[in-house]
């Protein structure tokens, strides 16, 4: 017990998933076994059959059915979470617009792996980074206990904006490592996380309808409208973690600055490995170099303000992009450039793709594409690296 | 014949956007009526989804989801345990689709829901093809009918839905057609008065699809059941046949020969025709004697 009244629990990441899952207190599971997404499901069914999870528990008979069901089911006004990975993220792709377009609040958590072919199990962002244009709210989250927390603050943002949101950790690296993590006493949840009450929801007693075919005008309207939630995205996560910080003493930014002051090198990059990447800055900076990292969590919306603000008058940037979009490069990269682009006092801005295939990149490697860094313009393009 | 009387909830409006004639309007007044004011519909793209209204229009007084081609099983398991969990556990699903929706890309996931025998009613209008896109062939389309996609005929059988539906061992598994009413209200209510998953497929000959006269949907789909080209059944938890309309009184020829995507049929063919439905009757007559004597 801490002074917040935590319990600590030795877990992986997956599991820290399924504690933060329980305390949010879904009423529909729709579910799909995936590698390595597997142990978070197999979690809340463990807590269902105990008596511990007041909720439905759906399995068909593949992951386009379970994200069918997570629409429907929010759309009839009750707290909806899923989980994925990979190629079951993949064969969402057409329900994740659809279920944006619903303005359905749903929570998904996705275990970044792979994509075929070939076949791979090893951590890569590029399937969810894939789906950056589908009106989904993309965190990503660096350990287990960020997870966890991360969950119960996903509902609140979720159904604030009414966005369904995407929770991303790296495969193995969090998914399956051990930590201990502090587990949030159901009240404080409660508190935290009041009740689902939608304003419109599918029930006869209302009368209300969704899906029909629109006009021109009005499809155009709706998307503004989407637009405009995703515009309140920061705000509305912001005070999430404010919040969430204020009850429990853990806190993370949406665009988190570790030991970034004065920086001349500024290393950007998502997931499990900003752990690796602090490493490597205490390591420079004990050897006394000027060495940040700017770890991005919210992914989309594209946090381009905070970003801005955050790398003005630094020399260089390397971003480390565990993705890769074949034709472009390293998305985060990419993004960040134009992000950046026309911004008085911008970066210099080194891309990488590190990481790509779940090929480990260890701190030694970071300090090496630090102390590559010589002044000389960057490419544009991405570099492969390992 | 007696005039079917319906007790008209309005549950079904007037002004819809259905063809002049089209049997799926009767199909979905019928059904709806019967279903009643409490219950939720799931609609996957078809002409159902046009006919039940295009924003801001509702012909349905009930709320309807409009999913995708796909997903109808799957997103009314969504509704159905949202309901669950809000303690709405009778207030009834409902599917209404197309036979492309559920025969081909909808098959999947219907599968699934039937083996998690999900409290539902799903029901397949079947017109035997993608009408609303243009008339191309799916897997319920007969054997050779023309469609816009098989313009010398289809060379494949039409896929045996409630066949299939039945072999999931589902509480209700039935067909049903718009040219006897009083054989579709009695089914509808009979699924009803259960829970889990029920199926019913109903034949909905499409005017233009088919080829038919404006004023000939009703009589079309008689003479398929008179024929014994879709003959009026029922199977119970997967073993229990009872047969509906127990004769087959007409030859197959005076259900084709009103059909123009039938009209290029040589008199061979329409007898292959006659065989193959001749097969299926005695076997269907042998699964129905097989249920009795258990």
């Amino acid at each position: 017990m801490n002074d917040f009244g935590d319990d600590y629990l030795l877990l992986h990441g997956n599991h820290a998933v399924s504690y933060g899952v329980r305390l949010a207190r879904p009423k529909v599971i729709p579910v799909y076994p995936i590698t390595p997404q597997t142990p978070i499901v197999e979690k809340l069914t463990d807590f269902y059959a105990a008596g511990e999870l007041d909720a439905e528990m759906l399995t068909p008979e593949s992951e386009h059915s379970a994200m069918a069901a997570c629409i429907t089911a929010s759309l009839t006004g009750v707290r909806v979470f899923t989980a994925t990975a990979s190629q079951g993220l993949m064969l969402m792709h057409e329900l994740l617009h659809y279920a944006s377009g619903a303005r359905a609040p749903i929570v998904m958590f996705n275990v970044n792996r792979t994509i075929g072919s070939p076949w791979g199990f090893w951590p890569d962002q590029t399937d969810s980074v894939a789906q950056r244009d589908t009106g989904w709210v993309q965190l990503y989250s660096e350990h287990g206990q960020e997870s966890l927390d991360t969950v119960i603050q996903a509902f609140r943002i979720a159904e604030a904006v009414s966005l369904p949101v995407m929770i991303n950790h790296d495969a193995f690296y969090v998914s399956h490592a051990l930590e201990p993590v502090r587990i949030p006493t159901q009240s404080l949840v409660d508190e935290y996380l009041p009740a689902y009450q939608p304003e419109h929801f599918l029930d006869p007693e209302r009368g209300e309808s969704w899906g029909n075919v629109v006009s021109q005008d009005m499809y155009r309207r709706h998307r503004e409208d989407l637009d405009k939630a995703m515009g309140e995205v920061p705000a509305v996560a912001t005070e999430a973690h404010a919040e969430w910080h204020a009850r429990t003493g853990r806190s993370y930014d949406l665009v988190e600055q570790y030991r970034c002051e004065d920086a001349d090198v500024v290393v950007v990059t998502m997931g499990s490995m900003c752990g690796t990447v602090r490493e490597a800055v205490d390591e420079l900076r004990d050897a006394g170099k000027t060495v940040g990292l700017l770890k991005v969590r919210l992914f989309r919306p594209f946090p381009t303000h905070a970003l801005r603000r955050a790398l003005a008058d630094i020399p260089d940037v390397l971003v480390l992009d565990r993705n890769f979009s074949p034709g472009l490069g390293g998305v985060l990269h990419q993004e960040l450039r134009a992000a950046l682009y026309d911004m008085a006092g911008a970066p210099r801005i080194h891309g990488f793709l590190a990481g790509v295939g779940g090929v480990n990149v260890p701190p030694a490697r970071i300090i090496e594409f630090v102390e590559s860094v010589s002044g000389e313009p960057p490419a544009v393009e991405s570099t492969w690296a390992r | 014949m007696q005039k079917l009387e319906i007790d008209d909830q309005q549950m079904f409006y007037s002004g819809h956007p259905a063809c002049p004639g089209c049997p799926e309007a009767l199909a979905i007044r019928h059904i709806l009526n019967t279903i009643g004011p409490d219950a939720v519909a799931v609609i996957p793209p078809s002409c159902i989804a046009v006919i039940c209204g295009l924003q801001p229009f509702n012909s349905t007084r009930i709320p309807v989801y409009q999913t995708t081609l796909e997903s109808s099983a799957a997103s009314a398991s969504g509704i159905r345990r949202a309901l669950n969990g809000r303690d709405k556990g009778d207030t009834k699903v409902i599917v209404i689709a197309g036979d492309g929706g559920t025969c081909d890309i909808g098959f999947q996931s219907l599968s699934s829901a039937a083996e998690r025998n999900e409290d539902m009613i799903y029901f397949c209008l079947d017109n035997e093809g993608y009408m609303n896109t243009g008339a191309q062939k799916s897997s319920s389309t007969p054997l050779f009918a023309v469609t816009s996609s098989t313009p010398a005929g289809k060379n494949t059988k039409k896929k045996n839905l409630t066949e299939i539906m039945a072999a999931h061992e589902i509480p209700y598994a039935a067909t049903a057609c718009t040219g006897y009413l009083d054989d579709l209200v009695y089914k509808v209510k009979k699924a009803d008065s259960m829970r889990g998953m029920r199926v019913i497929t109903l034949l909905t000959p499409c005017i233009d699809g088919w080829g038919l006269e404006e004023d000939a949907g009703v009589e079309a789909a008689r003479l398929a059941v008179e024929t014994g080209i879709f003959p009026l059944y029922e199977v119970e938890n997967g073993f229990k046949y009872t047969l509906n309309h127990t004769t087959k009184e007409r030859p197959v020829t005076d259900y084709l020969t009103m059909q123009s995507r039938y009209k290029h049929l040589e008199p061979a063919a329409a007898q292959t025709m006659q065989d193959t439905v001749d097969t299926a009757w005695a076997r269907l007559l042998e699964k129905v004697k097989l249920s009795a004597a258990d």
